[in-house]
């Protein structure tokens, strides 16, 4: 192992190249470029023996993966906002075709007008599209969390494609301490990719074709069965992960929890300050923690429940909006709870979007705002005036 | 090649759905004659319908289906998988005219620039007939669709000249009514490094209001009548095949009117628009001459 400063897009490309994929296809797209500048120089230098498809378009970039999966490969992209937009068509097909993809979100707002600044809207408007979500919240996450995608996609009770987010910019384009495995620990770690099925002249098989009424919504549920499969097996590869590195992942993360009687939510790169606001919070004398939102699809329902169910308020911050309702997140975490019967004052934040900043104090007044009982959601830092 | 050379081992099989006289069907069923190991991609037409429905399936050959728009990608993945992994087989994407000529296009013209070892096989029927015959840009002038009730207005879109200047090894044009001259071109295309490209004529009875009888005849009064030419574009030359070359003259072509009187779609043409058709025949012709 080597501690190297990196970027997140670095840790992310330096990630692809110990999981040694046979096929990668990626668009450039503002900020995910850097990941796929470092990865054809690793091809060019000979550090990765892989072919990388610089395709057409974002659909062409998923639509060579569906293929080169289907065939056998290992494979990754990375795409971010508008490329995932234009991509969402084969997004869902590759879920739907149970391929083990990787691909890197590099978060950012969706246009119009453009932006090319964060949040995280992008990568939760595919929360229905069967791919497993993580978002990290670091640059080492981003490392770890990609070698374990792959593992996590390729487990046979898993066959589901895995989304690693990682906050444009903010994460892609800052440079932290990042400890790097040793590539014969990910070797053994990984393997190769063994697949159950794939196109071959000598087994043909037929992928994808028409499926009638008395099959599909098994197929679904099926699906729906490897998604909940997969809150264990994340929970598995993290434990095997944190036996090679010493770094390990739970579905969620509970920062200060214990004894919290109000606890701020959130995901990604916020949650050090997030973190930052809970510490600020305590010296006033007000037992704050955070839940950071780490796995996003299968969504952790049981962890948050618990995480959450006896608190006196918990605040919801999300750097992303469905127009029309709200924060994304907000109503899944408030189902749970209600489903749990949990009688926690929840409270839900608007904040972050198109790059706008959120800093600890921001989360400090959102949880006086929760503590204060006062009801609805409330926008952090829009200025109408 | 004669047709009594053709292997006879069938690997497109029988009982599929499609229509009576469907020339795709026909058309695929030639590929897997002329193709050792054909690694098939197909995206959203007709041909994903009429493989049948799971679990069965009418394909002896494995079988990709995606998205209308991504043959030509999808098609370079596999490719590009197949090479790293060491494994053997002739990757072929095959897709209508929609799903090449319109929303397909841009994937195939990112396959033809990249150079990736695949045949792309447009079977060109002339309009979106899956979803019930809508003009596609590949439909001729003249002809009834369910969104051109009017008759197309417009000309049909050449993309067999468009991918030859992307500078293909091997580019043709082939037909369903001439499985021998099609099982070479074929075969020849296997031979060529990089993307090869080849546009197959597939009448489609029910799309074109023909009597499913006719399949193979209206494909040869096509080319009898000059509408339909046959070429092959191989290391940046151009040579019409000698089954077109006869009629390159126009005195030796056959009436246009023989050839769309057989067809339901243009029931309705003026001798206007016979006119333009005529005039677009010899403007193709005489394109095609520029390159030889």
């Amino acid at each position: 192992m080597a501690v190297s400063v990196m970027t997140g897009s670095r840790s992310v490309a330096t990630a692809v190249k110990l999981a040694k994929p046979e096929v990668i296809a990626a668009y450039p797209v503002t900020p995910q470029t850097e990941i796929v500048e470092d990865i054809a120089t690793f091809i060019k230098n000979k550090e990765l023996n892989a072919k990388f498809i610089k395709v057409d378009s974002e659909h062409s970039a998923m639509s060579a993966l569906i293929g080169a999966s289907s065939a056998g490969a290992r494979t990754f992209t990375a795409t971010a906002s508008q490329g995932l937009m234009y991509m969402a068509e084969v997004v869902h097909w590759a879920a739907h075709a149970r391929l083990p993809i990787v691909m890197a979100v590099a978060t950012r707002a969706l246009a119009s007008p453009w932006s090319i600044l964060n949040d995280h809207t992008d990568f939760l408007v595919q929360h229905s599209s069967g791919w497993i979500q993580i978002m990290c919240e670091n640059n080492q996450e981003a490392l770890d969390t990609t070698l374990q995608a792959f593992k996590i996609a390729e487990k046979r009770e898993v066959m589901l494609p895995v989304m690693v987010g990682l906050d444009g910019f903010i994460l892609t384009h800052t440079s932290m301490p990042v400890d790097v495995p040793d590539p014969d620990l990910i070797d053994s770690f990984l393997g190769k990719r063994m697949a159950p099925f794939a196109l071959d002249p000598d087994n043909p098989l037929t992928f994808g074709n028409v499926v009638d009424d008395k099959y599909f919504m098994e197929m679904r549920y099926k699906m729906f069965e490897s998604m909940q499969n997969a809150k264990r097996v994340i929970k598995e590869v993290s434990e095997a992960y944190a036996k090679l590195t010493g770094r390990s992942y739970g579905l969620v993360e509970c920062y200060q929890c214990d004894d919290a009687e109000h606890v701020i939510v959130t995901m990604g790169a916020a949650s050090g300050d997030a973190k930052v606001a809970a510490s600020m919070l305590r010296k006033e004398g007000i037992k704050a923690g955070v839940l950071r939102l780490r796995v996003i699809r299968p969504f952790p329902k049981e962890d948050i429940v618990e995480a959450l169910a006896n608190r006196k308020t918990v605040s919801i911050v999300e750097r992303d909006l469905s127009a029309g309702i709200g924060n994304i997140l907000a109503h899944e975490i408030k189902s749970a709870l209600y489903d749990a019967g949990a009688k926690v004052f929840v409270k839900s934040f608007i904040a972050g979007l198109g790059g706008r900043d959120i800093l600890p104090e921001d989360f400090v007044n959102a949880v006086k705002s929760a503590a204060s009982g006062k009801k609805g959601d409330e926008w952090i830092r829009l200025n109408l005036g | 090649m004669l047709l009594r050379d053709v292997k006879f081992e069938e690997k497109w099989l029988p009982g599929n759905a499609a229509c009576p006289g469907c020339g795709l069907s026909l058309g695929l069923r030639l590929l897997t004659k002329a193709i050792e190991k054909p690694v098939v991609v197909i995206p959203a037409s007709c041909a994903s319908v009429v493989q049948g429905a799971w679990p069965k399936s009418s394909a002896s050959f494995p079988l990709l289906n995606i998205a209308m728009a991504g043959a030509g990608a999808a098609a370079s993945g596999i490719a590009n998988a197949y090479e790293m992994l060491g494994k053997e087989g002739t990757v072929v994407a095959w897709a209508g005219d929609g799903g090449t000529a319109d929303i397909g296009l841009q994937a195939l013209s990112g396959a033809a620039e990249r150079g990736e070892n695949i045949i792309f096989v447009m079977y060109d029927n002339e309009a979106y007939m899956n979803t019930g015959i809508q003009r596609s840009s590949s439909t001729p002038h003249g002809a009834w669709t369910t969104t051109t009730p009017e008759g197309k207005r417009e000309f049909k879109k050449d993309v067999a000249a468009i991918m030859l200047v992307h500078n293909l090894e091997y580019v043709a044009t082939a037909s369903v009514s001439y499985p021998v001259d099609f099982i070479e071109k074929l075969k020849k295309a296997e031979a060529h490094k990089g993307t090869k490209f080849i546009q197959l004529y597939s009448p489609c009875p029910p799309g074109w209001r023909l009597d499913a009888s006719k399949t193979i005849e209206v494909g040869k009064l096509a080319v009898e009548t000059g509408a339909w030419i046959l070429y092959e574009y191989e290391n940046g030359k151009l040579t019409i095949s000698p089954i077109s070359s006869r009629f390159r003259e126009k005195k030796a072509r056959r009436p246009l009117i023989d050839y769309l009187s057989l067809q339901g779609r243009f029931a309705g043409i003026s001798q206007q628009d016979i006119a333009k058709l005529e005039a677009e025949i010899d403007r193709k012709w005489e394109f095609l001459s520029k390159f030889e």
